[in-house]
């Protein structure tokens, strides 16, 4: 199967359709029915796959494979609830479903037609089941579009893709559209990067886009590595065309031939999904020489990370990518300028581009319908830490943090009390109670000494010491960092062990005030991002919880004595 | 047009904005055209008190320090003469301010890369400033050996010299500290990674003007250093042993190997004779460890303090020079007429040796087979000059005195030290005499000058000339072209082969025979030769080659530079009135060599000098 003009593409759509149609609730009294099952990385490591074997054996046993498919899809991001399976057109969401359970699903739900009480999700609040993924609370705020695909369509057939609408976008750039069209819609769009960094999408494809060089290159960075964020991943796993295609609408924007994904190796699923997505795509054509009959052409290749950190930061990237060591450059020269083997380079992250074609097909002024002032959209978040819904959430800019903790999240477990959430990963602060709703964007969030970030968010309540959980995030950047620039190499390190002193109750108020001090110098000094705002949860966390260091510091100081001596004396030291 | 600048002046109230203008890019035609770009164009910048006029793409360091504002720097290194730019960016010590009112938010960034744009306002004096740059000094010494006075560096160290312009008094942070073994697998290079700060400047060196590609990063975070792929030991690595890194390296991260008391040992062992030869490029540059200026020439000095040392006798490495043009202009006059392998490579350079043996093994066959210099002095010493004075060779003690690190390791080769006999027994560095020199309380400045012990000790300028890039091709073209011809020399001095350029091309005409001469120092330059050699590109006729860009004036083993490349500029200018100064200036007519040849060695090139002053390299594997 070749496609080569709009026209093959749309008859691919049109047959393609029948397949997912069911999925999409437009035919409700359609006898044939999909099961979804959950193919995440979360939900295969809980047995999905059995699940969705033992499905298959049993239909095939009663006789109603023909009516009755098993669909492996991408991840549904409820991921504290999985194996998750859905019934469609049903509707029917059920939750942590083990092998044996797939034989009461055919059973009972599909055979008797009555719904599996005991596999169906209880609402936390109203201590109720619920019959109808509609009703549910974790889905009802949210505004799925760059995760529009994941759970929903089987990522390893291209033609699932395309029957939503997948490589439209591509097509109409190419046939109708010039490079400096597509970078208009995107600017108007309003998109920011979603790797953290926020630097407005088109104005970077302008940037690449004006460079005057024959050879350009566009890199996708699915690096991604905040702790407890798998956005990136979920994406690659459950629609990776929608990465490709934007990468191929990104190089014809800014006049690139060759894109690079900077996968972790740790995602063996992501990057076998991938993999057969281009292969896929090269062989419909999507990809490779003369894209849609036309004078363009690009394709893919991957670069694993070998699992660091500082890899994510766009030019540490790229001399990854070069094969030299991944540490950062400083910048100026931006990529932009001088990337990959000095040419100029778009470095975008996975969730932007996941973002592309739908803004293509839709028109920027829809995707600017949505979100606040300057952050339009929506932000793939990863809600993790004391928190009743763990998972993958996908809202509107703007909305509140109380909205996605408690409607969403469905507030702290065991009864307990909120105190803070960490957006921004290791490079954000703490959020508490009191700018609870502050509107989610870009610019609010930096205004409460937090970030956006790549959408890691991590929950604590009560019981958690801020002080510890400062320690813990500067341990990680301390680990992490490249070791490039003396704040960044030594000046975590002092921090960790100030801080680990502070836990140890042996620090002195002197040392409190050095230790504000070192924050804010490694902050002003540091080369790259990664270690410009390592110091961030010290902080910010100082900032909202000082009496929790106070605590720690010995109750009666001495005085006559200076800090570094008083310390050395371990009489009376406790908190 | 020379506008004087005014020292910068605090401003008062309500003066803010009333500032004498400086046109600095007037006042310095010397800046660099390739920081300034093609079309000049001038941008209005102020830094602290002045507003100045400079070139647009000026770095916010070059431009405060022609106008007479000093930021501290440490890894950052600009040696334009040697081809040499460490931009890392990454020590963190010249932090300067910028000033952003419109935002309200002004920014510190490094002055060594960020460049000043139209409009942009620095100042390098606030308190935010100096404050980071003091704690940028401040956490590199907390994880930093606390052993000055022990160090081989002290005194010599950057980051010593900084905390002190700093005014670092007290570390504040105290922690783990690095604590990596000591790597002296070398014979010539000691690395003690606890001492690296990460500067990258000997990555620099290695990797982008040697392209010897042997150390890197290793580690991350915390634990990063500097060191060969996988932190093998040096000795396993393909180092060349250049010693561009020691010479760069701002701490005692990476030093030569200690030999002073080696020395001291054999001076004062009975029974032994012990010889000592100096280097052509020591003599004009011994006298800056003595707080002379650079480029004076301290030969007579030299000779005297090695005499009071104890040394029995004192030779000059030239004779040796001298020797080795006798053999290496018979060789390409025996290449040129007998159709055998072209070009000739001279390969008085042990790293260049090394690095051929490494990297080019396929061309193993092109390097003259001529020793080196002062093994060719050692080996004569121990035959020659031992049966002519009645000595038991095997009492005799060579030392050499080189400005070179590789020296040592080529010392210690299996081939050159043949049945327990080494033609040099001791190899150390100008900065280890200088340091024996006082050690032993030798007030050099006023020592009288002395002579070099005959019948090794007379050389001729084109000896001398070995010292500086370029000069032993020259030397080897004053006595080829003789020879060639049959008539002497008018024009002494090959101009077209002089000059601190990495790679040089000249045509010398010779008689009726035009020969193509190559010239290049720095291993990234002689890599690029040897490549059209080996690609068949290059028609050359004779080719020298110095590890070190500039070559031995600038070796590992000399005088630290300390990042002021004026300082070999003045060297090779005495190296250069040495040889005008000297009454003969052609090897074949030092009358010593002459007698050599005419009572012990027979022919050059012939059977003996073969046996004595030829020697083999080896093919290496490249890790």
């Amino acid at each position: 199967m070749l496609i080569k003009s709009l026209e093959e593409l749309n008859k691919v759509k049109q047959q393609a359709l029948e397949k997912v149609k069911i999925r999409q609730h437009r035919d409700a009294v359609q006898t044939n029915k999909n099961i979804l099952v959950c193919g995440g990385t979360g939900c295969l490591a809980s047995d999905s796959d059995k699940v969705a074997k033992n499905l298959e054996v049993i239909l095939k046993a009663r006789g109603l494979s023909d009516r009755i498919q098993v669909i492996r899809t991408g991840c549904f991001g409820f991921c504290e609830q999985g194996p998750i399976v859905k019934i469609e057109p049903d509707n029917v969401f059920y939750v942590r479903v083990g092998p044996k359970d797939a034989k009461d699903i055919v059973d009972m739900h599909l055979i008797k037609g009555s719904q599996v009480e005991r596999l169906l999700y209880e609402d936390p609040q109203k201590k109720e089941k619920v019959h109808n993924q509609e009703d549910m609370t974790f889905y009802r705020k949210q505004l799925r579009v760059a995760l529009r695909n994941c759970g929903l369509i089987n990522p390893e057939d291209i033609t699932e893709y395309i029957a939503l609408d997948g490589y439209q976008a591509l097509g109409k750039a190419l046939a109708q559209m010039s490079p400096t069209g597509v970078i208009d819609v995107i600017k108007r769009s309003g998109l920011r990067g979603r790797g953290g960094g926020g630097f407005p999408t088109g104005l970077k494809w302008e940037i690449t886009g004006k460079q005057e060089n024959s050879q350009k290159y566009i890199i996708c960075n699915a690096d991604e590595g905040d702790p407890g964020a798998f956005m990136d991943r979920s994406i690659l796993e459950g629609d990776p065309h929608s990465v490709i295609e934007a990468m191929a609408i990104g190089a014809y924007a800014i006049g690139a031939h060759m894109g690079i994904v900077y996968i972790r190796a740790e995602y063996p699923l992501a990057i076998a999904r991938l993999t057969n997505a281009l292969q896929q795509a090269r062989d419909t054509g999507l990809l490779g020489k003369g894209i849609f009959g036309t004078g363009f052409s690009f394709d893919v290749k991957l670069k694993y990370g070998a699992g660091a950190f500082v890899c994510g930061e766009e030019t540490a990237l790229i001399n990854s990518c070069e094969g030299k060591r991944g540490e950062p450059n400083y910048k100026p020269p931006y990529p932009a300028e001088e990337g990959y083997w000095g040419f100029p380079t778009c470095v975008n992250n996975v969730e932007t581009f996941a973002n592309i074609p739908v803004i293509m097909n839709r028109g920027a002024d829809w995707f600017a319908s949505m979100g606040t002032g300057k952050s339009k959209g929506t932000k793939v978040f990863a809600l993790a830490g004391k928190i009743n819904n763990v998972g993958l959430v996908e809202v509107p800019m703007g909305i509140t943090l109380r909205e996605i903790i408690f409607d969403i999240g469905g507030g702290i477990p065991h009864g307990r009390k909120f105190k803070a959430v960490q957006t921004g990963g290791p490079s954000g602060g703490v959020i508490t109670e009191e700018n609870l709703d502050t509107p989610i964007d870009y610019d609010g969030l930096l205004k409460i000494g937090t970030m956006m970030g790549s959408g890691g968010m991590i929950v604590m309540d009560e019981d958690d010491n801020m002080v510890n959980i400062a320690k813990f995030y500067l341990e990680f950047t301390m680990d992490e960092a490249c070791g490039r620039c003396g704040p960044g190499r030594i000046g975590t390190k002092r921090l960790y062990e100030m801080l680990c002193k502070i836990t140890s109750g042996e620090a002195t108020m002197a040392d409190l005030d050095a230790i504000k001090q070192l924050a804010y110098m490694v902050k002003d000094s540091a080369l790259c991002g990664l270690c410009q705002t390592a110091p961030n949860p010290v902080i910010s966390t100082m900032k909202y919880f000082w009496h929790e260091y106070l605590n720690f510091v010995q109750k009666e100081d001495h005085p006559h004595q200076e800090g570094k001596y008083a310390s050395k004396n371990k009489t009376g030291v406790k908190s | 047009m020379h506008i004087k600048i005014e020292s910068g002046r605090k401003h008062t109230k309500g003066e803010k904005y009333k500032y004498k203008h400086e046109n600095i890019g007037d006042i310095n035609g010397e800046i660099n055209s390739d920081l300034v770009g093609p079309d000049k164009k001038r941008i209005n910048v102020r830094i602290n008190d002045q507003d100045l006029t400079v070139p647009e793409g000026i770095t916010i360091l070059e431009a405060a320090h022609r106008a007479g504002v000093k930021i501290p720097t440490l890894c950052h290194l600009d040696l334009h003469d040697l081809q040499l730019y460490n931009k890392t960016a990454s020590c963190r010590v010249c932090m300067v301010e910028v000033v952003d009112e419109r935002n309200n938010r002004n920014k510190l960034v490094p002055s060594c890369v960020t460049k000043l744009q139209e409009g942009m306002a620095v100042r390098t004096d606030t308190r935010r400033a100096i404050t980071a740059r003091r704690m940028a000094v401040e956490l590199l010494l907390s994880n930093h050996p606390n052993e000055c006075f022990t160090c081989p560096k002290n005194l010599e160290c950057e980051l010593q010299s900084l905390a002190e312009e700093l005014n670092v008094r007290e570390i504040r942070w105290e922690g783990e500290r690095m604590t990596y073994p000591k790597d002296i697998s070398s014979d010539a290079i000691v690395k003690d990674s606890n001492k690296c700060i990460y500067c990258r400047r000997c990555e620099t060196a290695c990797n982008e003007v040697q392209t010897c590609g042997i150390l890197s990063g290793i580690g991350r975070g915390f634990n990063s250093f500097v060191g060969p792929f996988a932190n093998i030991p040096m000795v396993e690595s393909s180092c060349t042993y250049c010693g561009q890194c020691v010479q760069v390296c701002p701490t005692a991260a990476l030093t030569e190997v200690y030999h002073t008391d080696k020395v001291w040992e054999a001076i004062n062992a009975p029974g032994k004779y012990v010889i000592v030869q100096t280097a052509p490029a020591i003599r004009v540059a011994l006298g800056e460890l003595f707080g002379m200026e650079p480029g004076t020439v301290v030969t007579g000095k030299m000779v005297t303090a090695l005499r009071r040392m104890g040394f029995d006798a004192v030779f000059d490495t030239d004779f040796g020079a001298d020797l080795t043009i006798m053999e290496e202009a018979s060789e390409l006059i025996y290449r040129l007429q007998n159709g055998k392998t072209l070009p000739i490579l001279t390969n008085c350079c042990p790293a260049w040796v090394k690095f051929i043996e490494h990297q080019f093994p396929e061309l193993i066959h092109v390097p003259s087979t001529c020793k080196s210099p002062h093994i060719m002095l050692g080996t004569i010493a121990k035959t020659y000059y031992a049966e002519k004075m009645g000595i038991d060779p095997d009492s005799i003690v060579m030392v050499s005195v080189m400005p070179c690190i590789a020296k040592k390791a080529e010392a210690r080769r299996p081939e050159l030290t043949k049945d327990e006999r080494n033609n040099v027994d001791i190899s150390i560095t100008t900065r280890e005499l200088g340091a024996m020199i006082h050690e032993a309380g030798i007030e050099f400045a006023k020592l009288p000058d002395g002579e070099f012990d005959s019948p090794l000790g007379e050389s001729s300028g084109a000896a001398v000339m070995f010292g500086t890039a370029g000069g032993v091709i020259e030397a080897a073209l004053r006595t080829a072209s003789e020879w060639l011809t049959g008539e002497p020399l008018k024009e002494i001095e090959f101009e077209d082969l002089r000059g601190m350029d990495g790679v040089r091309r000249a045509v010398v005409k010779i008689g009726d025979k035009e020969l193509k001469i190559g010239i290049a120092s720095g291993l990234g330059n002689a890599r690029h030769i040897l490549e059209d050699i080996r690609d068949g590109r290059a028609d050359y006729h004779a080719i020298e080659i110095m590890a070190c860009p500039g070559g031995c004036i600038a070796g590992g083993g000399q005088p630290y530079h300390h990042g002021n490349d004026e300082v070999v500029k003045k060297r090779r200018e005495a190296i250069f009135e040495e040889d005008r100064n000297k009454k003969i200036r052609k090897s074949n007519e030092n009358k010593e060599i002459l007698e050599l040849y005419k009572t012990y060695l027979g022919e050059p090139f012939g059977e003996k000098a073969h046996e004595l002053l030829h020697t083999h390299f080896e093919e290496r594997e490249r890790i």
